[in-house]
């Protein structure tokens, strides 16, 4: 039971993560934009939720007990318009400004969250949010089993959804940018909007993502908003393959496997002097397989496949279409 | 007011000695270097180490450290440049050789970043460590309270600053680096050995981070975030000054400083970190040259 239990929470969190992951892959892997800023827009979700659904407390503005959906909704919206602007402002100039930019972006997100007291309640955090389906059951058991039903049901809606927009015409745009963004320009394509569209919507996967978690976790607080959640992100994509949904699932289920794995097996395998240090030797060793993954295998354990429009394969209308 | 000009320099002085290696590296190398933060905290706790094997004896008159910690700063800025030559050799310059792009390197290096911050920890520990525990009073001058650590802190900073001007503008490694960073192809072809100047673009960058590391570490004592919580300033520093100018860098740096110490005067000292998110969007925004220079 224990064993059961623990998985579906294993589940779950890889679910809530994938979602960051695809958010990602869509901006760096198919439109080149690179994010340094996942924690951001992960923690404006969270703390959106927070707000709508949270219950009331004395010291803060916020907590409106408002349905979970509300909350989740609330969260992409409220990332989407916070990427909207972010990206307005960084996505026309060089691909490294736009990391520096979303890093900055992930820092004023955490400082707000520690000292914007009236709604924050900064580093008190803000606890008690309901928990889904705990209302339909008394056993945590299966209301965590309900929710990883509904986790799996978003994640694979997304997937769902992102292979279908990348197999449209938008999606061949998007790409046609990535690859060659004079020639995109050329057939009359924007690189900024399309650009800018692609940030957006992979911002708002990241603000579902956090929105998820803080509803899962039932609280919410500032050390959440660390850049090694960032981090972990990159692992998953990279690790997966960038370019690949499928990938970013997978990337996302193995890196968060050997994350939970490394932790037992690092405390076993510690001198006893050692075993406050296990999440530091942690971060070192994930840290270490990012940077030998880029060295050796860029292109991840499922590499981006050729996507080919139904229209070309069948050798009819030529694909200039959307 | 003085006395903000005086808190804003002192800060502005760690910004700027990493500065200078995050525009090196970003304008040779065409590299925005994520873990150049964190090789302030390397060279700030090589230092330690020196302190902890020899110690701090003899204090300098008025000052909480002596000769030894000169010593150790030494090693330091050595020991870092040697930390930064065997990482460009074994990531970064495999990952340009293999022709990745910009992004794949800013990635690596954000995970290079977090390797060395948290290997400081598995040594020395989350908590914040001094090299001594001196407590040190400070001098008021004409109205304005500054210890004489930092008036160390400053003035080395100047002069390092006047000498990386000498060094870039009167020997020929400094203006080869300056002919590389124009344009590297053209810079092979009068004769320039690039690989050379690479080598010593990182050595010289990291070795004057390291050195903001322990100057930083004698005013406010060392903590392994220090580094990376000062990446943020730094560029902003580098956009402000208009990134492809090393002298630009050094004024956004200063100015940085500045916006800093007003900020946590008379506005909100909790939000001191988002003064350089602010900078960097307004200068995106209204003057992406940055203040001095030419358009990225």
């Amino acid at each position: 039971m224990d064993i059961l239990s623990y998985l579906i929470f294993f589940a779950i969190i890889a679910g809530i993560y994938s979602l960051s992951t695809l958010g990602l892959n869509l901006q760096w892997g198919f439109t080149g934009l690179m994010s340094v800023g996942i924690v951001g827009f992960f923690g404006v979700g969270a703390y959106t939720t927070a707000f709508l659904t949270g219950p009331h407390y004395p010291d803060a503005f916020g907590g409106f007990g408002l349905p979970i959906p509300v909350g989740l909704v609330g969260a992409l919206v409220a990332s989407g318009i916070f990427a909207l602007f972010v990206g307005t402002v960084t996505i026309r100039l060089r691909d490294d400004f736009l990391a520096i930019g979303t890093f900055g972006i992930a820092i004023c997100v955490q400082l707000v969250a520690m000292n914007w007291k009236s709604v924050t309640r900064g580093f008190d955090g803000l606890y008690g949010l309901p928990k889904p389906f705990a209302g339909w059951t008394n056993s945590p058991l299966v209301s965590n089993a309900l929710y990883l039903a509904a986790t799996t049901i978003i994640v694979a809606a997304v997937y769902w959804g992102m292979e279908r927009m990348l197999r449209s015409p938008w999606g061949r745009v998007l790409r046609a940018i990535r690859e060659d963004e004079e020639a995109a320009g050329a057939l009359g394509k924007s690189a900024f909007s399309f650009r800018l569209q692609s940030f957006v919507i992979g911002s708002m996967l990241m603000g579902l993502s956090g929105a998820l978690y803080a509803n899962f976790t039932a609280f919410v607080i500032p050390l959440d908003m660390l850049p090694i959640f960032t981090f972990q992100v990159f692992v998953m994509l990279t690790v997966g393959g960038n370019g690949n949904n499928k990938g970013a699932i997978a990337g996302t289920i193995i890196v968060w496997a050997l994350w939970t794995l490394t932790e037992s097996v690092l405390a076993a395998a510690l001198p006893p002097t050692l075993q406050n240090q296990v999440a530091t030797v942690r971060v070192v060793m994930v840290g270490l397989v990012l940077v030998l993954m880029l060295l050796y295998r860029p292109q991840g354990i499922f590499p981006e496949e050729k996507i080919i429009s139904p229209e070309a394969r069948l050798g009819g209308r030529s694909g200039n279409d959307g | 007011m003085m006395q903000v000009i005086v808190d804003g320099l002192v800060s502005a002085s760690y910004v700027s000695l990493g500065v200078v290696g995050l525009s090196l590296i970003y304008n040779i190398l065409n590299f925005a270097n994520f873990a150049q933060g964190d090789y302030l905290t390397v060279g700030g706790y090589i230092a330690l180490i020196f302190v902890i094997l020899f110690g701090t004896a003899g204090a300098i008159a008025g000052l909480t450290f002596g000769w030894p910690l000169i010593v150790a700063a030494f090693g330091a800025v050595l020991l870092t440049g040697l930390v930064a030559e065997l990482l460009d050799r074994s990531i970064y310059g495999r990952l340009r050789r293999r022709g990745s792009s910009r992004i794949t390197l800013i990635m690596a290096s954000f995970g290079v970043a977090l390797m060395l911050r948290n290997i400081v920890v598995i040594f020395f520990g989350p908590e914040p460590i001094y090299y001594a525990f001196a407590i040190q009073p400070a001098l008021r001058l004409w109205g304005i309270r500054i210890t004489p650590n930092e008036i160390v802190v400053v003035a080395v900073t100047a002069a390092l600053v006047v000498c990386l001007h000498l060094f870039l503008t009167r020997t020929r490694l400094g203006k080869s680096m300056r002919a590389v960073s124009e344009s590297p192809s053209l810079a092979r072809v009068t004769g320039i050995n690039v690989d050379v100047v690479i080598r010593w673009t990182w050595l010289i960058g990291s070795g004057l981070a390291a050195i903001g590391g322990v100057l930083f570490g004698i005013a406010l004592g060392l903590q392994p975030n220090f580094g990376f919580e000062l990446l943020l300033p730094m560029f902003a520093a580098l956009i402000v000054g208009g990134v492809t100018n090393i002298y630009g860098a050094i004024l956004g740096a200063v100015l940085i400083g500045l916006a800093e110490s007003l900020t946590v005067q008379y506005f909100a000292p909790e939000y001191r970190q988002a003064v350089s998110f602010v900078a960097v969007i307004l200068v995106l925004l209204v003057r992406p040259q940055g203040l001095v220079g030419e358009r990225p």
